[in-house]
Order: structure tokens, then sequence, then C-alpha cells
């Protein structure tokens, strides 16, 4: 049974061939994993940030913050709006193609996500408070910061 | 009454679960054979008395008793039957007690039927199902008590989550749930199995059932969520990357690997040590999945109803089991004995990469969902989306499927690889015609939709072949099985493949009376009106939409209001064709009067979940056939001695 030609290596090593496979693909895996993670992932911006440390052209990033009261404006086309996401300190002019989830409205929070082009933020997706159970999480921890802005802005 | 009833048996139940952990490692103590016959009844008056609990659950959502603070919370007296009675499974506390219901109904379910194990092994099972099960009644009965009563009555309940109200929260979390949790006894056959120094091909047997029957209800369970998803959020995707869909694949990939490896271990006597690592490995994924569904740790579109501290506890329930477990494997490891020796082309060897390569996926998985809890451990704020997981997975999954073009044709233990290579040449040139093809006619498609497709067409194709010279009437179910799963992965990689590369979406604003375009289709805006529910009023848009000159078909897609509690949800409809289907979706109202509308025509989109119910369908085969074939050789097992006996007694 045990004269099998196992392609070279001496049948006894088996075990341990299979376990340096195994080891290998795993090590890979994380060396892989490790090095896509960090080109890959998308970080969260709040405007100051991205006016201090603006990320590379096209980069999938996140932008949360507060919608500027009076600044959403709907194009002619009817499904690209426009509006201006503040946090007190600074104004990023967003642009977005598609349906709104239904509680976004002016003065609400939004995260989108998106990636900056020029100096404007270009929107795929757009995450706004969806009821009373699910509350994007950066958006609480957002709003806790800017919880005086806030204030001032809805009054 | 019913409430106190439900929670007594519950407490009962958790009391013979300690009798039943307590009675298991005595009768394995030498001296302690007297406490053998015990532990078979109590695993299955446990199973029994859970489930009565479970049903007390159930009657009170049925009855919307509001005395119960569960019932308060999350039913409504004018929800519709259905929903009540998901309703019991759709929050957390009723949640944990269908896995705990679960759990020990397979318990007893194995001390049932179980009859090839050796005793002891069965009774270190047993036991180790108690211990398992044991910290999830801590968690029900201490933390999370689904009977709890209101000082008073609640006029009225609070309702469910519009967006759960849907016939899939019917039927996906209660089968993943069975897939969850039916790991566990993969995991403490495995855990029995290192107690009593028995890992072997029995072994192997006995736990193959259980983790086919896990595999398959996850494999239901994901695509039956994943199509819920599609339909109900909108977005007109059918996978996200969201860490709680994560949870579901991840498991789903474990088990894959334990089925393979456990096959191998019960056919060939190989792969020992792996298969019982594996067996840890799955139902840690299992535990992983419901900590990241549970905790709210993650940022998740599912995130209803969570709760931190629940989330440490069953962190603590990981730490203590999983880690238990790995000591345990750490310990014995040295005891498990190699097994048979195989050649590197053999149908082992391709099994162990199968295996390595799923792995290598589970690690991507694990990691990108990850990521960023390590991140913010440091102050960084990032999600990880397809951009990683899409690419990186693909370089494991891609040479997987293709290793399963040649797996199931070679023999076992040692092969020629001269004897396949006509065979095989058939679905490899067919991939490569198709790459050529694809790259050809549709240069613009991005890499990996383009290799989905070619990858996808050959594995169809190759996936029939082990059937190629054999008695069709007298091969086994299993075969069939393995057949029929294999090629639901060609298909499903078809369709999601062509739905990524051939998509096309419009986005218009649209007065009643507009056309537009999508792919083939035309659609036009009929009317829109006001409808109503039992507990929803809508704006119900009427589309008609013809397919290049064929009769017109009518849609309906809504933007539902919902009253209790208050919510929105918007209602996609779907037209399905044989090649492809067209998804609507009804916006807001603009300023001007125009509605805003979405359509999406993906061709070929339905052979994804298609292809995952023929993975079921191939996984239900395979344990008929496993399962027909037990009961056959108990029969005879049973025949041969009871002629023993009559021939001792003529003597």
């Amino acid at each position: 049974m045990n004269q099998i030609k196992t392609g070279g290596i001496k049948p006894k090593h088996q075990r341990l061939v299979l376990l340096v496979i195994a080891l290998a693909a795993l090590i890979g895996a994380g060396l892989l994993a490790a090095y896509a993670l960090s080109n890959q992932a998308s970080y969260f911006y709040v405007p100051a940030d991205l006016m201090k440390d603006p990320p590379e052209q096209g980069r999938a990033i996140r932008l949360g913050g507060m919608v500027e009261k009076g600044s959403l404006k709907t194009r002619a086309d009817g499904v690209t709006i426009d509006f201006v996401v503040g946090d007190g300190k600074a104004r990023i002019p967003v642009r977005f193609t598609g349906i709104t989830p239904d509680l976004f409205v002016e003065g609400s929070g939004v995260v989108a996500e998106g990636r900056m082009e020029g100096q404007a933020f270009i929107a795929d997706n757009l995450l706004a408070k969806h009821d009373e159970n699910y509350v994007p999480r950066q958006m609480g921890d957002m709003t806790e910061a800017q919880a005086k802005a806030v204030v001032a802005e809805t009054q | 009454m019913i409430a106190e009833l439900g929670l007594a048996v519950l407490w009962m139940a958790a009391a013979l679960a300690v009798l039943q952990l307590f009675a298991g490692v005595v009768a394995l103590r030498p001296g302690g054979a007297a406490m053998t016959g015990l532990v078979r009844p109590l695993a299955i008056m446990q199973g029994v008395l859970v489930a009565i609990s479970f049903l007390a659950l159930i009657d009170l959502f049925l009855e919307t008793d509001l005395t119960v603070k569960l019932v308060a919370a999350n039913s409504h007296s004018m929800k519709p039957f259905i929903f009540k009675l998901a309703g019991t499974w759709g929050n957390h506390e009723g949640s944990m007690l269908l896995w705990v219901t679960i759990m020990a109904m397979s318990g007893g379910i194995v001390a049932l039927v179980e009859k090839r194990l050796r005793e002891d092994t069965l009774i270190a099972t047993l036991a180790g199902q108690a211990f398992v099960s044991l910290g999830f009644y801590a968690f029900l009965l201490l933390s999370s008590n689904p009977f709890e009563r209101l000082a008073e009555p609640a006029p009225e309940g609070a309702g469910l989550n519009p967006l759960l109200q849907d016939i899939g929260l019917a039927f996906h979390p209660p089968t993943l749930y069975i897939g969850y949790v039916g790991l566990s006894v993969a995991f403490s056959f495995a855990i029995g199995a290192l107690v009593t120094r028995d890992v072997g091909p029995a072994f192997a047997r006995a736990m193959r059932p259980w983790v086919l029957g896990a595999w398959i209800f996850l494999t239901i369970g994901i695509t039956a969520g994943s199509y819920w998803a599609y339909y109900t959020l909108g977005w007109g995707g059918w996978w996200f990357w969201d860490p709680v869909e994560n949870a579901s694949l991840m498991p789903w990939l474990a088990a894959t690997a334990l089925l393979h490896s456990a096959s191998v271990l019960a056919s060939r006597n190989a792969l020992r040590a792996w298969t019982v690592m594996l067996g840890v490995i799955a139902f840690s994924m299992s535990m992983v999945g419901t900590f990241l569904v549970r905790s709210g740790i993650l940022t998740s579109v599912h995130a209803f109803a969570v709760d931190p501290e629940r989330g440490s506890f069953i962190l603590a329930l990981l730490a203590v089991y999983i880690g238990g477990a790995l000591a345990l494997f750490g310990i014995r490891a040295s005891t498990v004995t190699e097994g048979e020796r195989f050649s590197l082309f053999s149908r082992e060897a391709s099994l162990v990469f199968n295996n390595v390569m799923l792995c290598g996926t589970l690690a991507i998985v694990l990691l990108g969902t990850l990521y960023p809890l390590m991140t913010e451990a440091f102050g960084a704020k990032v999600s990880v989306g397809p951009p990683y997981f899409n690419p990186v997975s693909a370089i494991f999954v891609i040479p997987m499927m293709l290793a399963m073009f040649v797996g199931p044709l070679l023999r076992w233990r040692h092969d020629k690889p001269g004897r396949i290579t006509a065979v095989v040449a058939v679905p490899v040139l067919l991939t490569a015609v198709v790459l050529l093809a694809v790259v050809l006619l549709a240069p613009d498609i991005r890499i990996l939709p383009t290799l989905g497709i070619a990858v996808g067409a050959g594995l169809a194709l190759a996936s029939l072949l082990p059937l190629r010279g054999r008695n069709l009437r007298r091969t086994p179910l299993s075969v069939y099985g393995m057949v029929v799963a294999h090629f639901g992965i060609g298909v499903a990689l078809l369709g999601a493949a062509s739905e990524s590369a051939f998509s096309t979406e419009r986005l218009a604003a649209m007065n009643v009376g507009d056309t537009q375009q999508v792919g083939p289709i035309t659609v036009k805006l009929v009317n829109i009106s006001p409808v109503a529910g039992p507990n929803w009023t809508a704006l119900d848009a009427t589309v008609t939409a013809t397919y290049e000159g064929a009769a017109a078909v009518t849609l309906h897609p809504q933007a539902r209001t919902f009253s209790s509690p208050p919510g929105e949800r918007t209602e996609s409809a779907l037209y399905t064709r044989w090649n492809g289907q067209l998804y609507a979706v009804l916006g807001n109202e603009g300023e001007d009067g125009r509605w805003q509308m979405r359509f999406w025509w993906k061709p070929f989109v339905p052979l994804l979940w298609l292809g995952g119910l023929l993975v079921a369908l191939g996984g239900f085969l395979a344990l008929l056939g496993r399962v027909a074939h037990d009961v056959r050789r108990l029969r005879a097992g049973g025949k041969i001695a009871y002629r023993k006996a009559r021939l001792e007694q003529i003597k």
C-alpha cells in the first residue's frame, strides 16, 4: 500500500507536506488580504478631514456630514441632485444620480459612498437614517461630535 | 399561563442539559458504566422540552399576548398571520430560542438514530452537545428571557420593522439557523471523536449527513437571502459583501470544505486531523456569524435590534468553546494517527486542493470582514467592499473551479493523467472558445465577469462528465448529487457574471404617459395611484413593459408607507423572462411633478438563484442517497442478526 509513488515525495512526509501546503496557502491568503485591504479599504471622511488631507482622486471613500439647508437642487433630468455636505468647519459639494433614500432631507445627516472628482464629491450611494432601528454607526459618531452645529443648523 | 409554561419547560430543559453533560462525563470514566444508559434518553427528553417551549412562544405571538414584553415590542395585532408567526424569530430573544430549539432537537435526533458510532464516542458527542447548548441556555435564561411579562399589559404592540415584513422572513432566518446549528452537531462529533480517540471513517460517516444537512440549509438560506435583498432593498444588487452576508457565507465555505474532507475520510480513511480541525472551524464560523449579526459591532444594513452587551456574551461563548476545542485539538492531534496515503494525482489530492482553496477564500472573507474592527482600534474608520472582495477572492475561487473540471473524474489513491486528458479537453476547449468569444464580441467587459462567463460555461459542461460511460440507472444517488451541485455552481457563476457584465440601467424622471428604453425592453408609465394594504398604504405605479415587440406586460412597483411602526419601503416589481429580468423601482415625485423611475435589464440573472437551488438540490440528492444506503445496511444487518439468532435457537 505504501509503495505508491507520491510524485517524488517520501510517503512518510505526506502529512508534513499537507501541513506545509495548507499553511503556505493561508499565509499567502493573509498577505494578499493585507496588501489588498491597505489599497482597497474605503476610508470615512468628514468635510474638514477631506479639506485638510485630501485622498487621491477617484479612490473609493465615504463622506459623512449634514446636508446643508437650502443647498439641495435637482437638475433638469429630474434624477441628478446637487447638495452641500458640511460639518461646521468645511463644505463639500456633492452630486448624486439616483433615487434618494426616504429620510434624506435637508438639515439631516447623511453618509455618501463615492469618490472625489475635482473639487466635488460624486456619490454612488447615499445612506440616510433608515428608521429608528437603523442608523449607520459612523453617523451616530458624527452627530455626537457635531451636535452643536446640528442644533444650530436645524433651529 | 402559556408564557410561564414556556419558561418553566425551558429551565427544565437546561437542567436536563446539565444532567446530560454530567452523565456523559461520568459514563466515560472508568467505573461509570452505570450512567451510559442515561445519556440518550436525556438528550431526547431535552429536545422535546425545548420544542414545547418554542411552541409556547409561537402561540404567544399568534395570539398577540401583549402582557409579554417580547410580543409587545415586536408584534402588532393588525399584522398578517404569516408575519405574526415569523415575528417569533424576527427578534433577538426569539431567534436565540430558535437556535437552542434546533440545537436540542438535533441532539435528540442524534441520540435517537445514530447506531454506527462507537457507544463511547456517541456519549462523548452528546455530552459535548449538552456542553455547547448550556452556554446558549445561560444566555437565553439569564440575559434574554423571551417569556418576560410586562408589569402592565401594553395597549398595542410596537409592530415589526417594515423591511422585515416580507415572506422572506418566514424562511430565510430559520433555514440559516438550521444550517448554523447543524454545524454544532458536526462540532460535537469532532469533539467526541477527539475525546475517545476515535477519529476514523465511522466518525466521518456519522458526521457526514449532519454536515450535508446543515450545508443544504445554509445554501438555501444564502440563496433565499440574496434574492430577498435583491428585490426588497431596491438597489438591484444581489450581494453587497455586507458583514452579515459574509457571516452566512463563511460557515458555508467552511462547511463545503468539511463536506469534501469528510467524504475523503469516510471513503478512504485519509485527512483525519484535517477533518476534525474543519469541524471545529465550521462551527466557529457559525458562532462568529451569530456574534456579528447579534452584536451590531459592524455597520450593516441588517443591523436590526442589536445590543453590544449581548455581543460580549456571545464573544465569551465563542472564546470558551472554540478556545477549548482548539486546546483539545492541540493536545490530542498527535494521537490522531496518520491516515491512508495517496499520490499527488488522485481524487484525494484534488479534494485537498479544493479544501485549501476554500480555506483561502474563507481567510480572505474573514479578514476583509474584520478589518474595519481592527483599524478602528487605531482610530481609522474604513469600510471594505466589492473592490476588495471580488478580485481577491477570485484568486482562490477561479483555480478551485478549474480544479472542479478534473477532480470528480479522478480515481481514488492514484491515477494517471493520460487516462482523462481527452475527456477534460472538451470543457477546457469550451472555456477557451467562450473566453475568446466574449473578448472579441464584448471587449469592454471587465476581466472578472469575462472569466466568470468562460469558467461558468466550462464548469457546467465539465460537471456532467462524471456520468459519462456510466449506466445512468445504476449510478448511485450521491454521484447524481455531486453532478447536480457542481452543475449548479457553474450555472450560478454564469448568472452572476452575466449580471455584472451585461446589466443595463435606466434612471429617469417620467411623466405619466412617458416611455423609456432599457436594454431590449420598452417601458411606459401608465398611471400612479394610491392603494392600501392591511398595515400600509402605498403609491402604486402601473408600468407596461414590452420586450422587442412581444405582448406588453404590466408591473406594479410601489412606494409603501407603513403605519405600525412607521416606516417606508420601496417595493420593486420584477418581470422575468427566460433570458433575463426587468427590475422596476418607483422613486420620489420631483418638484415639477415628474416621477423618478429606475429600471434595470439584467440578462440571465435568474440563473444565479437557480444555480443556488441546484446546488442545494444536489446536496439533497446526496443526503437521500447516503441515508437510503445506511437504512439498507441497517436492515441487512438486522436480518443477519436475526438469522444468526435463529440458527443458535435451532442448534
